[in-house]
Parts: C-alpha cells; sequence; structure tokens
C-alpha cells in the first residue's frame, strides 16, 4: 500500500502545464444559484477528488467542464480552449474530455465492441479495423475483452462502468471527468471498478473524479476539493485534509461519512 | 424427507448416520403425466382444466358459466366461418362457361339455373371486372408497364425484407431512388420534354457542391465555411439526383403517355399508400426531431405544421387540395389531381408519423443525450447513431399501426374522383350486366381479403422485425 502510493507520487511529477482553468464561475439553475465563484486549476497529470454533501454541486462543476452543463458567468478554459457558445470550441473540447456517469449510460442496442468504436470512427474518422483494434485494446486493460460481443444489458454494472471507462479511453483523452462512477454499483463491484481507476492513475492520467470513496482519495489523489452549497470550502492534499481538515464543515461532513 | 422428521420427532436427537444419505442409483427419469404434456395436455391446461372443477359450489357454477359461454363463442365463431367459406367456396359460382353473364349467378325465381334460396359468391363476375379492379381504365395494351412496375418493386421489396440476402443496403437504396423514377416513367409514360437549361444547372450546381464538400473533408476549406460544406456535400446528391430525375422524365422512351385520370384499382391504392408511407416516415422524423428541437424557428414550424395537418380531417384535405389549389392556380394550369391527393395524403400522413416517433424519442433517457454528446458525436450523428435508433425501436408497432392506417385511408381519394381499389369495385358493382343479388357481397369480399392480406402482412412483418430486434438487444 505505502510502496504503491509512493510509487504514484513518483510518476506523478508535474509537469506545470495547465489542463484547466475555471475562473469566477457562477451557474444559476433558475433563480437556484448552484455554482458559487468557482476558481480551479488543473495541472497535467493531477488527480482530483471533488466531494461534499448531495446538492453541493460538485455533479454540475464536472459537467460544465464538457458543457453538458452551461456556465452563465465567468471563464472556463480547458487545454486551452475557451469554452463559450462557439459549437467548435465545445465540440473539440468533448472529443478531448472523456467522461465516465454514474449510470453508465452505455448506448444498449449496440454490443460492448460497438460501444468502444463508435466515437473514433463517427469523431475521430479512424477506419473501423483501427478503431476494432482500439477498441479490444482498451477492452483488454479494462479486463473484459471477452465480453466484447454482448450488450450492455448482459453485463454486470461493474463490467458495465469498466466498458464505460474503455468507452472513454478510446477517444485517447488528455482529461477524464469521473461523475460518481460507483454510487450505483452494489458493494462487491466497486473494488473492480475502483481498481480500473487507480491503474489509470499511475499511467498518469489526469482526472477529476466525483466521489464519496476516500479509500480511493487518499490512495490516488493529489489534491481533495470538499464543496458545499455551491462553493469550493476547503482543498488540500489528502493527508492534510483527512487528518486536519480546517473548515467547521468540512469537519462535520467527514466524521458523517467516516463515522460509521 | 418427511421420513426424516418424523424419526426425528420420535426418537430424540438426531444421530448423524440417520440423517447423513448417500444415493446409490439415480432416480428415473419419467415422462410428465398425461395433463401436462402433448396436444391432451394443451387442451386440459388451456380449456378443460376451468370447466372441471367442482370442487366447490362457487367453483362448479363457474365451470358450468366458463363451458357455456365457451360452446356460445365455438358456436357463433364457427358458424360466422362457416357462413364465409359456404359464401365463398362451397357454394360459389366459378364458371360461365356458356358466357350467360349476371344469368350465371340467378336463381330459378331469377330466371336462372340455382335453386331457389341459393346465397354464394358469383366469381366469373370478379374474373371480368379483375382487370378493372387491379388497373382500373388503363389501356389494356400497357398493362405490362403496369405489371413490370409492380413485379420490380415487388422483387426488390423482398430483396430488401430476406436477411439472408447480400447487398440489402444497394438494393434498398435502389428501391428508395431509382425505383420511383423508374416506376413514374413505366406508369406515365415520361416523355414530359426536355428542359437542357434546368438539367445543366442542377448538375453543374450538384456536382459542384459535391466538390465543394469533398474539399471540406479534406481541410481545406476552414473557418466558418467548413460547417457549410459539410451541408453543401449533402445538398450536391440531392441535386445531381434532381438532374437525374429529370433527364428519366425527360427522354422519349417511345411510350404511351397515359393520363393518371386513367389509372385506377389495386394501382392507385398501392402508388398512393407507397409513397405516403415512404415519404411520411422520413419527414415524421425530421418533424419529430424540430418539435423537441432548441431551435425556436424549426420548433414552432414543426408544431404549427403538425397541429395544422392533424387538426383537419384527411376528407377535408382531399377536398381543399381537388378544389381550393385549382382556384389559386393560374388559369390552365392543370395540377394532376393524382399528384394533388398523393401530397394531400402523405403531408397528412406525416404529422402522425410525427408524433409516434415523437412518444419513442420521449422515452429515451437523457444519459443516452449525454453518453452520446460526452463523447464529442454531433447533434445529427447522435441521432442517426444513437436516439432514433432506440426511439424507433420503441414505437415499432405505433409506426406500423400508422402505416396500416393510412394503407386503409387511401381508399378517402375515392371522394376527389380517383377510383382505387374500393372505388373501382364498386362501380363495377353498378354494371347492370352483371347485376345480382350476390354481385355486391362478392366485390366488397374481395376488396376486403385484398386488403385483408396487405396489412395483415405488414402487420406480421413488423412482429417478425420486433422479434429481432429483441433477439440482438437483449436485456
Amino acid at each position: 500500500m505505502a510502496q504503491s502510493k509512493a510509487a504514484l507520487r513518483v510518476k506523478s511529477q508535474l509537469t506545470g502545464e495547465t489542463v484547466v482553468s475555471m475562473q469566477h464561475v457562477n451557474k444559476w439553475f433558475g433563480q437556484f444559484h448552484v455554482l458559487r465563484d468557482i476558481n480551479l486549476s488543473v495541472e497535467k497529470g493531477e488527480r482530483i477528488v471533488v466531494c461534499g454533501p448531495s446538492g453541493s454541486g460538485k455533479s454540475t462543476l464536472i459537467r460544465c467542464l464538457n458543457r453538458l452543463e452551461r456556465h452563465q458567468d465567468g471563464n472556463i478554459n480547458v487545454n486551452g480552449i475557451e469554452l463559450n457558445n462557439d459549437v467548435k470550441n465545445i465540440d473539440e473540447i468533448r472529443r478531448e474530455v472523456g467522461m465516465v456517469f454514474q449510470h453508465f449510460n452505455l448506448f444498449p442496442h449496440l454490443s460492448i465492441l460497438e460501444n468502444c468504436m463508435l466515437a473514433p470512427i463517427w469523431v475521430r474518422k479512424k477506419p473501423r479495423a483501427e478503431a476494432e483494434d482500439i477498441a479490444m485494446h482498451f477492452l483488454t486493460r479494462v479486463k473484459i475483452p471477452e465480453q466484447a460481443h454482448k450488450y450492455p444489458g448482459q453485463l454486470s454494472g461493474g463490467q458495465q462502468q469498466r466498458v464505460a471507462i474503455a468507452r472513454a479511453l478510446c477517444m485517447k483523452p488528455y482529461l477524464m471527468l469521473f461523475d460518481e462512477p460507483t454510487s450505483a454499483l452494489d458493494p462487491e463491484m466497486i473494488k473492480e471498478v475502483l481498481d480500473t481507476m487507480v491503474e489509470l492513475a499511475e499511467d498518469g492520467m489526469t482526472m477529476i473524479v466525483v466521489t464519496h470513496e476516500m479509500g480511493f482519495a487518499r490512495k490516488v489523489a493529489n489534491r481533495v476539493i470538499f464543496m458545499d452549497e455551491g462553493q469550493i470550502v476547503e482543498q488540500n492534499e489528502p493527508e492534510a485534509f483527512f487528518n486536519n481538515p480546517k473548515s467547521e464543515r468540512t469537519k462535520l461532513f467527514l466524521s458523517q461519512i467516516l463515522g460509521h | 424427507m418427511a421420513n426424516h422428521n418424523d424419526k426425528k420427532m420420535t426418537s430424540g436427537p438426531t444421530v448423524l448416520a440417520e440423517v447423513a444419505f448417500i444415493r446409490k442409483e439415480d432416480a428415473p427419469t419419467l415422462s410428465p403425466p398425461l395433463s401436462e404434456a402433448g396436444l391432451t395436455g394443451w387442451l386440459y391446461e388451456n380449456i378443460f382444466a376451468s370447466m372441471l372443477d367442482f370442487s366447490s359450489f362457487g367453483a362448479a357454477f363457474k365451470s358450468v358459466m366458463i363451458t357455456i359461454f365457451t360452446a356460445f363463442i365455438t358456436y357463433a365463431f364457427g358458424s360466422q366461418l362457416y357462413g364465409l367459406v359456404d359464401f365463398a367456396i362451397l357454394s360459389a359460382v366459378w364458371t360461365d362457361p356458356s358466357n350467360l353473364k349476371r344469368q350465371a349467378c340467378w336463381t330459378v325465381e331469377q330466371g336462372g339455373n340455382l335453386p331457389q334460396g341459393w346465397h354464394g359468391a358469383c366469381w366469373p363476375y370478379i374474373a371480368a371486372k379483375a382487370k378493372f379492379i387491379i388497373y382500373g381504365a388503363y389501356p389494356t395494351g400497357s398493362l405490362w408497364r403496369v405489371n413490370l412496375t409492380y413485379f420490380v418493386g415487388g422483387a426488390m421489396l423482398a430483396w430488401v425484407m430476406i436477411d439472408r440476402f447480400p447487398y440489402r443496403k444497394i438494393v434498398g437504396t435502389l428501391l428508395l431512388t431509382a425505383y420511383p423514377i423508374l416506376a413514374t416513367v413505366l406508369l406515365t409514360g415520361g416523355g414530359f420534354g426536355l428542359s437542357q437549361f434546368n438539367i445543366g444547372v442542377n448538375t453543374v450546381l450538384g456536382l459542384g457542391l459535391i466538390s465543394f464538400g469533398r474539399l471540406g473533408k479534406a481541410g481545406w476549406v476552414t473557418g466558418p465555411l467548413a460547417d457549410l460544406s459539410q451541408v453543401a456535400g449533402v445538398a450536391g446528391w440531392f441535386f445531381v439526383f434532381f438532374a437525374v430525375v429529370l433527364v428519366s422524365f425527360g427522354v422519349d422512351f417511345n411510350l404511351e403517355a397515359i393520363d393518371t385520370r386513367d389509372w385506377g384499382g389495386l394501382l392507385i391504392t398501392l402508388v398512393v399508400a407507397s409513397t405516403a408511407i415512404v415519404v411520411s416516415l422520413p419527414l415524421g422524423i425530421l418533424l419529430a426531431l424540430g418539435r423537441r428541437s432548441n431551435m425556436p424557428v424549426a420548433r414552432t414550424f414543426s408544431i404549427v405544421f403538425i397541429e395544422f395537418w392533424r387538426g383537419v380531417p384527411l376528407i377535408t384535405v382531399l377536398f381543399m387540395a381537388s378544389v381550393m389549389i385549382p382556384l389559386f392556380m393560374p388559369e390552365g394550369v392543370n395540377f394532376d389531381s393524382l399528384l394533388r391527393a398523393l401530397i394531400g395524403v402523405t403531408l397528412w400522413q406525416s404529422a402522425y408519423m410525427a408524433e409516434v416517433i415523437r412518444g419513442g424519442l420521449q422515452a429515451i433517457d437523457n444519459g443516452q443525450y449525454e453518453g452520446a454528446d460526452a463523447v464529442g458525436l454531433s447533434y445529427w450523428q447522435s441521432m442517426r447513431l444513437i436516439i432514433l435508433p432506440q426511439a424507433l425501436k420503441h414505437v415499432l408497432p405505433g409506426i406500423v399501426n400508422t402505416i396500416i392506417s393510412v394503407f386503409k385511408d387511401t381508399s378517402l381519394v375515392s371522394i376527389v374522383g380517383l377510383f382505387d381499389l374500393l372505388g373501382a369495385t364498386q362501380s363495377t358493382i353498378a354494371d347492370a350486366a352483371w347485376s345480382t343479388p350476390v354481385q355486391a357481397s362478392t366485390g366488397y369480399l374481395v376488396v376486403a381479403s385484398i386488403f385483408f392480406a396487405f396489412c395483415f402482412s405488414m402487420s406480421r412483418y413488423s412482429m417478425y422485425i420486433e422479434r429481432k430486434l429483441n433477439r440482438t438487444r437483449e436485456h
């Protein structure tokens, strides 16, 4: 455990290259101010865990990064591309940013392999054979190449989520967003998905993960961000964050989720 | 098990040796009891089981009632079926060797040879009118053109529908592009005259747009024009197709021109129905997408279009098409009446199709849209590859329902002077040369059978498709 963590730290030498920058971002759902003055900067290779009580805006935050939600105020810059109403920019960002959802959102009418080949073929314009090679490569990496010709409905939740990760990886993204990837899973399946994500982190992928898996946060994250009521309340290195939280709200939250 | 328990009860604490059990020989595999298997089993389970329960007064009463009800239904259905078989086959007059016409189907009392009280189909009448029922007043010498159209269309359709055949996509594309041109030329005679100017403009424009699209694909076009080049690449094909249409319609194939006023019978029914079905499906998809679009113009247009066409009865649409449109046309311009009816039925049908498809779109989970967005698919890609395949599968029964209903609604075109299957048959019923008491029943039986054959095949084919989709996309 300690050894792997050390190995991880060595690999994660940051280059100082900024992948995501959010400046004074505000968002409203109708009258409800859901994101309040968010400032966040993520460097290449960083692994950030976002946590907080439900309704704190953590999912909305990462959904703003690939324009599944529109922010109304402030600047978001993803890998040097300004995220505004320009459809070209949105498309370009979505091509390069992978996302994994709580409910997998696999395409049920396509086989596992077709799910993974779809975007490389239609978005990256790869030839079919090459797309299939890419898909099989990543399905092997998430350890389910033998399921390639099944349909999503025939797989367990954990397997489906690993397919979803493979599907995102097939686009060779430079940033992966995880929106509560284990919240819809049975307890015995959480581990297989987290293991996949740890391996991904070890390979140096830049990741922003919304999760309540504090074990994962301790093991993998460079930085933990705690959100409440649409604001970033506290962010720190995991050791300091868990052992020595500064804010009262963080202490309360941690006592609630760790105290049982 | 019961034995073990008994011992346990009587002889105090269980000794392990008594509970432990090792099977020495396999229990025999037996065939199921007679009441469970085969025809008797089926009959028992599905019919007699509910009638033979006399265990209590209530159950006995229920059994008796079910028996009476079953007998009644069987009798009612059986006697009707027998009546139909008797009319159509057993008592029917099949031939008219001495060319008696109506007298062949007259009873003694009416001046013929059939026994008094006779009631049966008069098939010689149908044989004599078959040409009119199928082709209307289409010139007899040119019937081969209609037959060829039927044959080519039927063969291509069968090719596309049978899974084992190769090149189904190509045949399908031809069926939707080349076949309509062929059918129009064959049926009307073509030779509408060549306008070199129109053809030239369309060809040049089409090829130009396609090249522009190719340049865009190759990355030569940048900036805001890049999007335009994609649209242009697609639009170009329409112009080229239109040029091909103009050429095909323009060239004189030395076929006799046959006015649509001479078309009739099954021909009109099939032309109107197939056009309405084939055009309304894509139009309906576009309208359904438009109605759910974020773009106010597309949404408003779709809503107004759908609500307008759904709000007027088809009869009104047809009357307006045949009476109102000529009023707005300049003097001397004669807009073909079949074409007017075709457009009316098609647009009316698209509105219904759109609402059925919208129902399917609404059933798609938001996560599917987000999943497609997140991997970077464009709007049209995500619709075509992700959303529509699932939505259309959901509403396949509704789509087929709409298709079947428009197939039958085509008989309404008879009110604007077009003789469709029903109209043509009805007009033969007025023929005094075949005037008999069974003439109308025979004629309507034929019409009903033809409609039923088409609609039932569509229904069966859609069930086959449903089963196929469920097989490959198990959940």
